[in-house]
């Protein structure tokens, strides 16, 4: 049964690299469409609207890290891991808001994205304001991140 | 229909806006002193070239507009609904040609599911039954009246009829809100004017009933009954069921009533402007561009003829941007 705990923590660290990975795999993917619509008609925005069209990617590198993190944790990369059920549901609960804020915010940003690039196709230079709606959204993936990383440092002291 | 499906068509359409004509510059061609110079403005937006003609520029604007849209699209299927205007305008005249027997050339529209030609050829050797449905039916009846009737009139209205019938039905299979609401507002409209001009030529009931398409604004019993009735039961009729404004505007003229009904489809496609997702945005684009071409043509239609500034004025749309 010891062997489960080891199960649940590496499904909650796959999870959020695969899911915010998904969300970032679709919002850059979704981004580039309308950036290359605009690079289509008007080539000298190229720069601007790459950068509209990379900032769903980050929920990507955010899964990433805690998988990493949580990898490091259980023991997984060091070859050996020895945890106790309870401790591997822990670390699976854990990973969860990266990775379903990661998946959900990376879509929604994306949504924003398209529209920031529309905006800048109009008005070039209100690119700096345009960068801040997606960029608003950010903020709940990086909150996620805060919360799964503080929980799997956390639950690395729990005696169970 | 997958909203993201036309992110990268909407971007590049978001950029093209850019260059469409805003009300500045429909003021600066009212104001200019003649087709020549409006023509030199225009070049200068980058419409036509040097040497091109006033109809030639515009010809070659619309397909432009056609051509870029298909791309985007992949196809026209999507326009459906804007093309059964052509479609039936093609039926329209190749009934006219094929019972008269005249040749007249450049009659048909190009932008069409079937060739003017093709409607001609089978209507000529009397084989209607070989034309793709929904046209056979229509034609075939509108021939069929047209050879026992002479009656040009009747003829037109029942191609007019099948036309509103197909526009509206093409919206509502479009699967677009916008296209949608642009096929049930062309039927209504339209209806207003057939039931209008009917009101003034003292149409029968009969003929009235007949002209009418079903509409989801109007019961068209009822409206050909006030349009039997006279223009003022008519207005009467419009106002009772919502329609002030097309009354208000068709007191004034039909002209009047006809720019209302564009500049009304200009603030419903309006919003599209800050839509980034699925068609809608690009069926809006082709509106916007036609009614701009519109206007163009109605201001160098009214410098070429020497019209008054305020007269030019009083007849271009409101602009897209």
């Amino acid at each position: 049964m010891s062997d489960m705990g080891v199960f649940f923590a590496l499904l909650g660290a796959v999870l959020a690299a695969v899911m915010a990975g998904i969300g970032s795999a679709i919002g850059v993917g979704m981004g580039g469409q309308a950036a290359a619509g605009v690079v289509t008609e008007d080539p000298a925005k190229f720069s601007k609207v790459l950068i509209l069209q990379l900032l769903p990617g980050t929920q990507g590198i955010y899964g990433l890290l805690i998988a990493f993190i949580c990898l490091t944790q259980i023991g997984i990369m060091g070859g050996s891991s020895d945890i106790s059920l309870a401790k591997g549901l822990l670390y699976f609960v854990a990973c969860l808001p990266m990775a379903i804020v990661g998946l959900i915010s990376a879509i929604r940003q994306a949504n924003a994205s398209v529209s920031a690039i529309a905006l800048v196709a109009k008005k070039p230079d209100q690119f700096g304001k345009a960068m801040i709606f997606p960029a608003m959204v950010e903020t709940y993936a990086i909150l996620a991140l805060l919360v799964s990383i503080l929980a799997i440092f956390g639950i690395a002291g729990v005696n169970i | 229909m997958s909203r993201d499906q036309y992110i990268y068509a909407v971007a590049r359409i978001r950029t093209r806006e850019l260059s469409l004509l805003n009300g500045a510059v429909m003021e600066q061609l009212a104001a200019a002193p003649s087709e020549e110079d409006c023509l030199r403005l225009l070049q200068a937006k980058g419409w036509g070239g040097r040497g091109q003609g006033a109809q030639e520029i515009l010809e070659e604007e619309e397909e432009k507009t056609w051509a870029l849209l298909e791309e985007l699209a992949g196809g026209l299927s999507l326009f459906a609904v804007f093309l059964r205007e052509n479609d039936y305008h093609n039926v329209k005249a190749a009934v006219k040609e094929a019972c008269t027997g005249g040749e007249h050339p450049g009659i048909y529209k190009k932008r069409a599911t079937i060739s003017g030609e093709e409607i001609e050829r089978a209507l000529t050797k009397r084989e209607p039954e070989t034309l793709p449905e929904p046209f056979r039916a229509t034609a075939e009846y509108a021939m069929r009246v047209l050879l026992q009737t002479r009656d040009g009139q009747r003829c037109d209205a029942i191609v007019d009829r099948a036309s509103l019938i197909a526009i509206r039905q093409e919206g509502a299979q479009s699967g677009s809100s916008l296209l949608r609401e642009y096929g049930e507002r062309t039927a209504a409209l339209c209806n207003v004017k057939i039931a209008m001009r009917c009101a003034l030529t003292g149409q029968s009931l009969s003929f009235i009933e007949e002209s009418l398409a079903p509409c989801g604004a109007f019961e068209e019993k009822s409206m050909a009954k006030a349009a039997a009735a006279g223009s003022e039961a008519l207005f009467a009729y419009l106002r009772e069921n919502g329609m002030e404004e097309a009354a208000e505007t068709l007191r004034i003229s039909y002209t009047e009533f006809e720019r209302w009904c564009d500049n009304e489809l200009i603030r419903m496609i309006r919003p599209q402007l800050t839509n980034c997702f699925g068609p809608d945005p690009l069926a809006a684009y082709l509106l916007a561009r036609q009614m701009e071409i519109k206007s163009v043509r109605m201001i160098l239609a009214g410098k070429r003829n020497a019209l008054p500034e305020t007269a030019i004025r009083q007849r271009v749309r409101e602009t897209y941007v």
